[in-house]
């Protein structure tokens, strides 16, 4: 394994290995959510500050904890809970101390626990053996990077209202080829840096 | 809710009731694999037992799950389940469980499982939400070898690793790019609602 530059990934993870477009992560509620600008960057925003969290729990809990004790196999399951054991806690901390954010984020943060990308996140850093900051670093991007192609979808789709759609493939269909055209777009930036 | 049949069961699942093309769920994973037809098959598989083992356990236990905290009880579940399939596979199939890499984990968080515990297993008996998530499974997993057959076809020219277009054919680079997985998938979709909505047509004119 090279070490990579945590900027390097930060890049990365924002353009080239976009967790929609090209790890297809998340992508249950891009459909389901990207359909006004204002939802779909509220939800970006509380899925990068939940990817930033995770990833650091995940981190430390299993290099201190699930190695040491030759308990990886479990990583599924730990996970998981913390993932959702974290969702929970900023649900309460934001509603009692910054109760705005917390009606704005509100309705979308148990929607987070279930999204794959949160999840695709600890274990790819994993699987790539990257070291705390690089983990941070590739967490932030991917999330950016979710939130940049989400937010891009809904500016497409508020326009495509005023245009006419073949019969069948109204809704989910033509979201998936739009989606699809960006991905294709985003083929042009894999030239800038590229990490596997 | 009605007694269905087991026969209504698996027509539901696997075609009316889509869980990929009627439903829109649990596609982050169908997209990722359908690069090669072997993958997309291990990834059905593994989800069909996944989906119906889980099921029927859910079913098995929901009379003493209490109400509140029964998210955690069916992601704990399925997360067992999966650590099952993963362990399998690192075992005896190691080169699949590194290709598929982080997708098998990525099994937990498929909406399709947490659907059908949430819309089936918790009303109804273990045996028919057994069924139920067979039935589920397979419709997934149709879906994945039709993506695949033709990503894999186009793409390398090969069909489950075997060559079956001779050298005369020129491989499309962009068939085993992400892009192409979307453009199928909303092909998938088109044809579906084609021709369920031609079947649902010519049944209101025969009545």
């Amino acid at each position: 394994m090279i070490e990579l530059n945590p900027m390097v990934i930060f890049i990365a993870a924002i353009f080239t290995n976009n967790m929609i477009l090209s790890n297809f992560l998340g992508m249950c509620s891009f459909v389901a959510v990207s359909k006004e600008i204002n939802t779909s960057l509220g939800l970006g925003q509380a899925v990068t500050f939940v990817l930033a969290g995770t990833s650091i729990i995940n981190y430390l809990v299993y290099h201190h904890i699930l190695v040491p004790y030759n308990l990886e196999f479990l990583r599924f399951i730990i996970f998981i809970i913390s993932i959702a054991a974290f969702v929970q806690l900023i649900e309460m901390i934001m509603e009692k101390y910054i109760p705005n954010l917390y009606y704005a984020l509100g309705i979308f943060l148990p929607l987070i626990t279930v999204n794959c990308a949160i999840l695709g996140v600890s274990l790819f850093m994993i699987i790539r053996e990257y070291s705390f900051l690089q983990s941070f670093a590739f967490a932030v991007g991917s999330g950016i990077g979710w939130t940049m192609a989400i937010v891009a979808l809904a500016g497409i789709r508020q326009r495509l209202k005023r245009a006419t759609v073949p019969k069948g493939l109204e809704g989910p269909g033509i979201t998936l080829i739009v989606t699809g055209l960006m991905a294709m777009a985003f083929i042009g930036f894999s030239g800038i840096v590229q990490i596997q | 809710m009605a007694k269905q049949s087991s026969k209504e069961i698996f027509s539901l699942g696997v075609w009316s009731d889509n869980p990929v093309f009627r439903q829109l769920i649990g596609i982050c994973s169908a997209l990722a694999v359908t690069n090669s037809l072997t993958n997309s098959l291990i990834m059905g598989l593994g989800l069909t037992f996944v989906t119906a083992l889980s099921s029927f356990t859910i079913s098995a236990i929901r009379q003493f799950t209490p109400k509140h905290i029964r998210m955690m009880v069916q992601v704990l579940i399925i997360a067992a389940y999966v650590i099952m399939v993963d362990i399998f596979l690192k075992a005896y199939l190691p080169e699949f469980s590194k290709t598929l890499g982080a997708y098998v984990g990525l099994i937990i968080t498929n909406c399709i499982i947490m659907g059908r515990a949430e819309a089936f297993a918790q009303k109804n008996k273990p045996w028919p939400s057994f069924l139920d998530g067979v039935a589920n499974g397979i419709g997934y997993s149709a879906v994945l070898l039709f993506i695949a057959f033709f990503r894999e076809l186009m793409g390398f020219g090969t069909l489950f690793g075997f060559r079956i277009l001779g050298d005369w054919w020129t491989s499309w680079t962009i068939m085993i790019m992400p892009p192409s997985a979307f453009f199928l998938l909303a092909i998938v979709i088109w044809i579906s609602y084609n021709v369920q909505h031609k079947n649902e047509k010519s049944g209101v004119a025969k009545s």
